[in-house]
């Protein structure tokens, strides 16, 4: 018997992928959470251990921007769970009607914003909600609502809802998508069997269609907490580094892009920025292993 | 026949709330597109109004293209998309094939690994990142943000695609290996075209992104020769905040290009979502 031959060709194959993957994207993300232990004084780098951490969490002026930035980031998801994920699951469940006309234009038109970026989308609502263009005031006023109108991008209380919501229009598309792939899955027999039942409409939707796609809303709920929770180009270009009015739309993708790169008169600080990457990492970490260990084993699948 | 599903006035309201919604998806896009063809008077006289012979004026245009570089910005980002979706689909299929191919030792701990950073955004390393490109020297030019986006799709390319290689016969891999091919001929000549609709979808998938990143062109990359359009377009329109013809001309320049791009793609891109890639 021989030794079984090296097979150089799998290799060949595994090594620029994995070669690439380590070294731009896991060699940084565990050389980013070492350089969170770090600290720069007079020009050298010294290890301080969670002292960073501590600056973040327990410092008057670093404490107050971090958890203003953590509240306002939960604030963005529950916008986005509350209003994304429902309107896209509606849309999904009136374009898979199976006898719906022009089903595929509406599909394509509703999407369009989802491939347009950011900084298209924040300016052309900037503009558009603006008090000097004053689109949004004489369509209100069209209605009669005009009383209801404020600059809201510009007032602390409802600017970063109003972030939100763009963001809501923005990305409506994926989970409309992701549902609507999961609803045309849902075999045509499982539905006629509760229409002989006499289940039909929305009694159908809801009691058959809806715990069929238990598993997608879950997919859904993941990639937005995800997405949310490193958002930054929307607010960005809308508001700036700054993420004004007063620090009012401010998430955690802003506050560590100012902190790590400087802005205007504050200093970068790329150990700060760790730090706050860190906690992003763990953040997210945590969601996921909330949904892969809590959620997701849990949820009934059904065999189809 | 049921009723509740042939119901004229079901149809009817759910046309009513499909059409409401298209509008409300459209309507900025369509404001904007309008305006940056009228002078500034009737942008604001008239926002909602049409360009007519009165109105049409292209001076926002003119502006645009005086003083900013749009055609090298957008020379960029085709340069970049394009390159980090090839780098992406070559080394992600090849890393696909080994792992669904191949029986080896840390066969499922590599798929693991790979799959890693489908849930990590990258954007969390920056700091490492841009410390490492600078030490090498990558900063500011066009391979930064190549690297950084084909690392960023490698590990959902690998994910998908070899989910579909499973599917490949093992019975045409065989009568290649029988005929005397090598293992990267059968791979090169024989798999790789049967997984082309595989590697369509993984391509959309990555094209929007990679596309519209502000993030690390504005971190890696923000010198004035390797403005990718999104940052472009961000930068030139924070200078030029006042002149409203020019900000709406810029806007449009920005959504053209990706609106074409999305009507000669969109059925592939439906189709690549909707035909369970994403699982």
């Amino acid at each position: 018997m021989t030794k079984p031959r090296v097979r150089w060709h799998i290799a060949v194959f595994l090594a620029p992928a994995v070669l690439i993957y380590s070294a731009v994207m896991i060699f940084p993300l565990f050389n980013t959470l070492r350089l969170a232990l770090y600290s720069r004084v007079d020009q050298e780098r010294i290890f301080t251990g969670l002292d960073n951490f501590r600056t973040l969490f327990f410092d008057p002026i670093w404490a107050e921007q971090f958890w203003n930035a953590l509240g306002n980031n939960f604030w963005f998801f529950l916008v986005h769970m509350l209003v994304q994920n429902p309107i896209g699951i509606a849309l999904a469940a009136i374009l898979s009607h199976p006898r719906l006309r022009f089903a595929a234009l509406y599909r394509s038109a509703i999407f369009i914003p989802t491939i347009l970026s950011f900084v298209i989308i924040g300016f052309a609502w900037k503009l558009i909600l603006s008090p000097i263009w004053g689109i949004a005031p004489s369509m209100l006023d069209a209605v009669g609502l005009k009383s209801l109108f404020a600059p809201w991008l510009g007032k602390e209380e409802y600017a970063l809802t109003t972030l939100a919501l763009i963001s809501v229009w923005q990305f409506v598309g994926i989970p409309m998508m992701l549902i609507y792939a999961a609803l045309l899955s849902i075999p045509e027999e499982i539905l006629e069997a509760g229409e002989i039942d006499g289940i039909t409409g929305l009694a159908a939707f809801w009691k058959i269609k809806l715990p069929l796609i238990l598993p997608s809303i879950g997919i859904i709920s993941i990639l937005t907490f995800v997405g949310n929770f490193n958002a930054f180009d929307l607010i960005y270009a809308s508001q700036g580094a700054l993420a004004g009015p007063d620090y009012s739309t401010d998430i955690l993708g802003t506050f560590m892009y100012r902190t790590f790169f400087g802005f205007q008169l504050q200093l970068g600080d790329p150990h700060m920025g760790s730090a706050i990457a860190g906690a992003m990492f763990a953040i997210i970490l945590v969601g996921v292993c909330i949904y892969l260990f809590g959620i997701q084993t849990r949820m009934r699948r059904y065999q189809l | 026949m049921n009723k509740a599903r042939t119901n004229p006035l079901n149809a009817f309201a759910m046309h009513g709330a499909l059409i409401l919604y298209t509008l409300i998806a459209l309507f900025p896009v369509f404001v904007i597109l309008i305006n940056s063809f009228k002078t500034r008077k009737a942008i604001f006289r008239e926002p909602l109004a049409l360009p007519d012979a009165d109105s049409f004026s292209m001076i926002g245009y003119q502006t645009a293209l005086k003083q900013g570089d749009f055609f090298l910005y957008f020379q960029n980002s085709l340069i970049v998309t394009v390159a980090s979706l090839a780098l992406v689909l070559l080394f992600g299929a090849m890393a696909a094939y080994a792992l669904s191919e191949y029986r080896f030792k840390g066969n499922t701990l590599m798929g693991l690994y790979l799959a890693l950073g489908i849930m990590i955004p990258i954007r969390i390393g920056t700091v490492a990142i841009l410390e490492m490109m600078v030490a090498t020297g990558l900063v500011n030019t066009l391979w930064a943000l190549i690297l950084v986006y084909t690392a960023q799709g490698l590990p959902l390319a690998v994910f998908i695609l070899s989910e579909f290689m499973k599917q490949v016969s093992d019975d045409l891999k065989n009568a290649g290996r029988i005929d005397g091919l090598s293992e990267y001929t059968i791979f090169f000549r024989l798999v790789l075209p049967l997984v082309r609709p595989a590697m369509a979808t993984v391509a959309v998938f990555n094209m929007i992104p990679i596309w519209n990143d502000l993030w690390f062109p504005l971190i890696l990359a923000p010198a004035e020769e390797t403005k990718t359009l999104t940052l472009g377009s961000q930068v030139f329109i924070g200078q030029f905040v006042t002149d409203w013809n020019a900000v709406l001309s810029a806007l449009s320049m920005a959504i053209l290009p990706v609106l074409i791009l999305y009507v000669i793609f969109s059925r592939q891109l439906i189709r690549g979502i909707t035909s369970g890639a994403v699982k």
